[in-house]
């Protein structure tokens, strides 16, 4: 979910772009100009038909244009550009992903075959309710499901990622406070939270205080409680946390954030460690999201699309945004205005319902696991973590060494002392190995951190694997091999990159000037 | 279990390195009051096959567009996708990968994205352009809480034609950063209405093009008022293919432009996923929300392309942040940029064409019965037309006469007193055939 780009040295901020040149292809690994240098400046790769009564009649008025200045190219140069491009994509099906927070696990087939079934891929939101019976079925069945996983009466589909949806979380929050009239104004988070948490929070409109942290890597209790004053709308908490830990103290957490009139928000990121074995409405939770594209597996497509459904508490329930299911005599309704039973919804948050394409994925992976599945999941998340942590503690440093982690290890750089070797350049030196490097420099209250969590689809043949490359990478470091990791990659597409220049002098689309490769 | 591939062998053996008795020790934090001794109260695994009937059953309790007459739009858009576009997008090397933080090995998601963002200026005519949002609406919210960071002052204007699901979503984001959302009274073709309602503390106009109603307005004259008085226009366009024959949001004066992607390369999916598409002049760059991509070169000089200045991002930025997005649209625009590279400007400009023209086939249709009002004046591949009562029982009365016969438009706003207009499009999807069924239902159902 996170990652920070500090501390990116380049080698590189002496070469100016125009010295860019093309270079061959490396193996199989062809060099791949752009679309707008490819030519095509007059070609169409779709055919029309001829009979289709489009002439060049048009009622606009002088309000049309000329066809704009795009390439286009034929099927075959299409498909090879964009096969060409993706092999130099590292990809979840070709390794273990070990990005911390992010939940890089299998993404089953079978969810993209259902998803692209016409009755739910050719459907129109608005096409009448008579119509799109089935379609609603499944978003009941989707909320009765994730209802059921976390013991809360309700839930908010519609929000199309975690973001999203903690934003979905903290408006019913605020629309809770304003039906009591009170006017809090701020939200606790603590300095760990993912970045989300305080944007949010900004976004809702609240000013946003932070928690300090104990020296187990929990929320300290004593600092939560000297801030929740009654000027506390919310506590926001991921929980397990972005140290890979169980909150522990949650229930007191949950007491006096109640206590002090405020509401628990959960950031349901890691809930895939949990899924199954705990309910978060058992831990005092009022609003909780969850990334279908982390938990339950859908594809995260290089950033998106995700969905991020809100479980919430009775307490908040009632403001809910629209649109609302309802199932009477006729079948299934859409209630898509705040009025009726709605009347008190905080109002809309997307077009139309949500992701539909993401709920299909998500509930043909809850069917497939059932409840048996789904709490072996969390059981061979959190095992394989903590197989990790065991292999690697004795050559990695771990800044809460103490008891078992959820489903994700936390490593520090200490014993990167003195080694001439960062965090960003044992990352880098993964790639070498072949594995995506962890989440790095994050969670902030860790120096160096290096956030790995492997989920449960990994084979015992593969964290081996993972374990005896990064093993075989700290030996290196400490037999002073710095040269391997000072610059690494070297066996990449590309080098390191240069983020200083991308950001100094900005060229974030193609122009006719930009010097021809 | 299909998708776990630890045996239990390799759990026995992995909890004696760990060093523990079993996998309970491992969850030894969690309150003991909290631990759920057996399974939810939920079906237990199912294999593939069954899976399969339990959500065929439920798709084919549904009508799909294709299965006969559909002339819906309002905000989502039927249009053919090439095959190519879906294959591509199901490679694993896209489909599993993750944001692209990790540059030397996400050259490909990277350079698509510098792709995608390339194409939305030139179709946007606007300089920057970000890698997307989730969709349209949030993206039209998101560019009035720009306008809002940039001129400082605290009101939108919408306009009567914006899409009413749009203007809610922006109003709900609006409210809580404390920008006062002025939503004008629905108006067949009332853009220019937005003028009359500025003043000293806009900071934006919003308005649609074509709009709700189908209706295309040429916006010059709107930003040119918004701009005497210090404030941006934002032009938001919900159908993207009518980019290959209207006049640029850029070209009319847009200082923001938002629009839904679906219609490029992405199908109905019953309201989502979607792609939003966000582009702004380049004096604005630094208030953009979500992730750009750029141009850079690596240690030995050649070309590459990162995430760049995400100082305006959540991950750095935290609570000052430009906006909180960070999970986006990628496949999804993955998917509009792999369907206009092979469209291709004249390929796109020839699209939508046919569009139009089997629009005003449609109209000329509709207009000839009688008891039947075509209200809209000037429009792409949609129009709204008016009914001798209300549309929403009619369109369920098609539909059982196997036509989808449009979008109510009290279906967006209900309530809004214009229960008698029904929204109708026409894409390349529809044929003569189909208009002649259409028409003729609609005549038996109104002499009914």
């Amino acid at each position: 979910m996170t990652a920070v780009s500090i501390g990116r040295p380049t080698r590189s901020a002496a070469i100016s772009p125009a010295e860019d040149k093309p270079h061959p292809g490396a193996g199989l690994l062809q060099y791949e100009p752009l679309i707008f240098e490819l030519g095509g400046w007059e070609k169409t790769g779709v055919d029309f038909p001829s009979d289709g009564g489009a002439d060049d009649a048009c009622d606009l008025h002088g309000l049309s244009r000329t066809p704009p200045r795009l390439p286009g190219l034929s099927e075959p140069e299409t498909l090879r550009h964009y096969v060409r491009l993706s092999q130099k994509n590292h990809a979840i099906d070709l390794a273990l992903y070990p990005l911390g927070s992010c939940t890089m696990k299998h993404n089953p087939r079978m969810g993209e075959k259902l998803a692209r079934l016409p009755g739910f891929a050719d459907l129109h939101p608005l096409a009448p309710i008579s119509t799109v019976q089935g379609a609603i079925e499944l978003m009941d069945q989707l909320a009765h499901w994730l209802k059921t996983l976390t013991g809360m009466p309700a839930v908010a589909l519609s929000p199309k990622a975690g973001a999203h949806g903690e934003l979905c979380g903290l408006l019913a929050i605020r629309a809770a406070h304003e039906a009591r009239g009170g006017g809090r104004k701020t939200v606790l988070a603590p300095t760990s939270a993912h970045g989300t948490n305080p944007a949010t929070a900004a976004q809702a409109g609240y000013r946003v205080l932070e928690i300090a942290q104990t020296a187990d890597g929990r929320v300290d209790l004593v600092d939560l409680a000297a801030k929740l004053d009654r000027d506390v709308a919310a506590v926001m908490v991921t929980n397990p946390n972005t140290c890979g830990l169980f909150e522990r103290d949650v229930l007191d957490i949950a007491r006096l954030t109640h206590a002090a009139g405020a509401y628990f928000y959960c950031d349901g990121a890691n809930f895939n460690a949990i899924v199954g074995r705990v309910r978060p409405g058992d831990l005092g939770v009022d609003a909780m999201h969850i990334n279908l594209h982390k938990t339950f597996s859908t594809p995260h497509g290089g950033g998106g699309p995700g969905a991020g459904p809100v479980v919430l508490s009775q307490a908040l329930a009632p403001f809910a945004p629209v649109p609302w299911i309802t199932h009477g005599a006729g079948g299934f309704d859409l209630i898509e205005e705040p009025r009726g039973e709605a009347v008190a919804a905080l109002g809309r948050l997307c077009a139309f319902h949500g992701q539909m394409g993401m709920y299909v994925r998500a509930f043909a992976y809850m069917l497939s696991h059932g409840a048996d599945g789904l709490r072996q999941v969390a059981e061979d998340a959190v095992l394989n973590a903590n197989y990790v942590k065991a292999r690697l503690s004795p050559a990695m440093s771990t800044p809460f060494p103490d008891g078992p982690c959820m489903h994700e290890v936390l490593f520090d750089d200490r014993w990167l002392e003195g080694s001439g070797v960062t965090t960003l350049d044992f990352a880098k030196a993964m790639i070498d190995a072949g594995f995506h490097p962890m989440t790095m420099y994050f969670p902030l209250v860790v120096h160096g951190a290096m956030l790995i969590e492997p989920t449960e689809t990994e084979s015992r043949r593969e964290l081996d694997r993972f374990c005896d490359a990064l093993l075989d990478l700290t030996a290196a470091v400490r037999a002073g091999d710095s040269e391997r990791f000072i610059g690494a990659p070297f066996h990449a597409p590309l080098r390191r990159l240069d983020e200083t220049l991308a950001a100094r002098r900005p060229r974030l689309r193609w122009t006719p000037q930009n010097p021809d490769p | 279990m299909r998708y776990l591939p630890l045996t239990d062998a390799d759990r026995a053996d992995m909890l004696a390195v760990i060093g523990v008795a079993g996998v309970d020790d491992l969850f030894v934090d969690v309150p003991a009051g909290a631990r759920l001794r057996g399974p939810v109260d939920l079906p237990l695994h199912a294999g593939e096959l069954a899976v399969e009937r339990a959500l065929g059953a439920m798709a084919a309790r549904n009508r799909a567009a294709g299965a006969g007459p559909f002339f819906c739009g309002a905000g989502a858009y039927r249009h053919h996708v090439p095959a190519s576009v879906d294959h591509i997008i199901q490679r694993s090397e896209y489909l599993t990968s993750y944001t692209p933080y990790q540059p030397e090995i996400a050259q490909g998601t990277l350079q698509t994205l510098f792709e995608f963002q390339s194409q939305v200026t030139e179709l946007t005519g606007l300089e920057v352009a970000n890698a997307s949002m989730y969709d349209g609406s949030t993206a039209c919210a998101e560019a009035v809480l720009m306008a809002h960071r940039v001129t400082k002052r605290g009101k939108a204007v919408l306009s009567g034609g914006l899409h009413p699901h749009y203007a809610a979503t922006t109003h709900t984001l609006g409210h809580c950063a404390g920008v006062h959302t002025q939503r004008l009274a629905a108006a067949i073709d009332g853009e220019a209405a937005v003028i009359e309602a500025i003043d000293g503390d806009t900071a934006c106009v919003v308005v649609q093009n074509p709009n709700v109603f189908g209706t295309v307005t040429d916006l010059g004259p709107i930003g040119e008022a918004a701009h005497a008085a210090g404030a941006l226009m934002v032009v938001v366009t919900t159908e993207a293919v009518a980019f290959g024959l209207l006049r640029s949001p850029g070209a009319m004066g847009a200082d923001i432009a938002v629009a839904e992607g679906q219609s490029i390369g992405n199908g109905l999916n019953f309201g989502g996923p979607y792609v939003g598409l966000f582009a702004a002049r380049e004096t604005l760059l630094r208030q953009i929300p979500g992730r750009l991509c750029g141009e850079t070169v690596d240690a030995d000089g050649r070309r590459g392309f990162v995430l760049t200045l995400s100082t305006r991002e959540q991950h750095i930025r935290r609570d000052r942040a430009t906006s909180n997005i960070c999970t986006n649209s990628g496949l999804c625009a993955l998917a509009f940029t792999v369907h206009l590279s092979l469209l291709g400007g004249a390929g796109l400009a020839r699209l939508a064409q046919l569009n139009h023209a089997r629009a005003r086939a449609l109209r000329d249709r509709i207009a000839a019965l009688s008891n039947v009002e075509v209200l809209t004046p000037r429009m792409f591949n949609e129009f709204a037309i008016r009914l001798p009562g209300p549309a929403a029982p009619i369109v369920e009365a098609l539909a059982e006469r196997g036509v989808i016969g449009g979008v109510p438009f009290s279906r967006l706003d209900p309530g809004g007193g214009l229960d008698d207009v029904l929204l109708v499009c026409a894409t390349e999807m529809t044929t003569d055939d189909d208009i002649s069924q259409l028409a003729q239902a609609l005549e038996m159902e109104l002499r009914a």
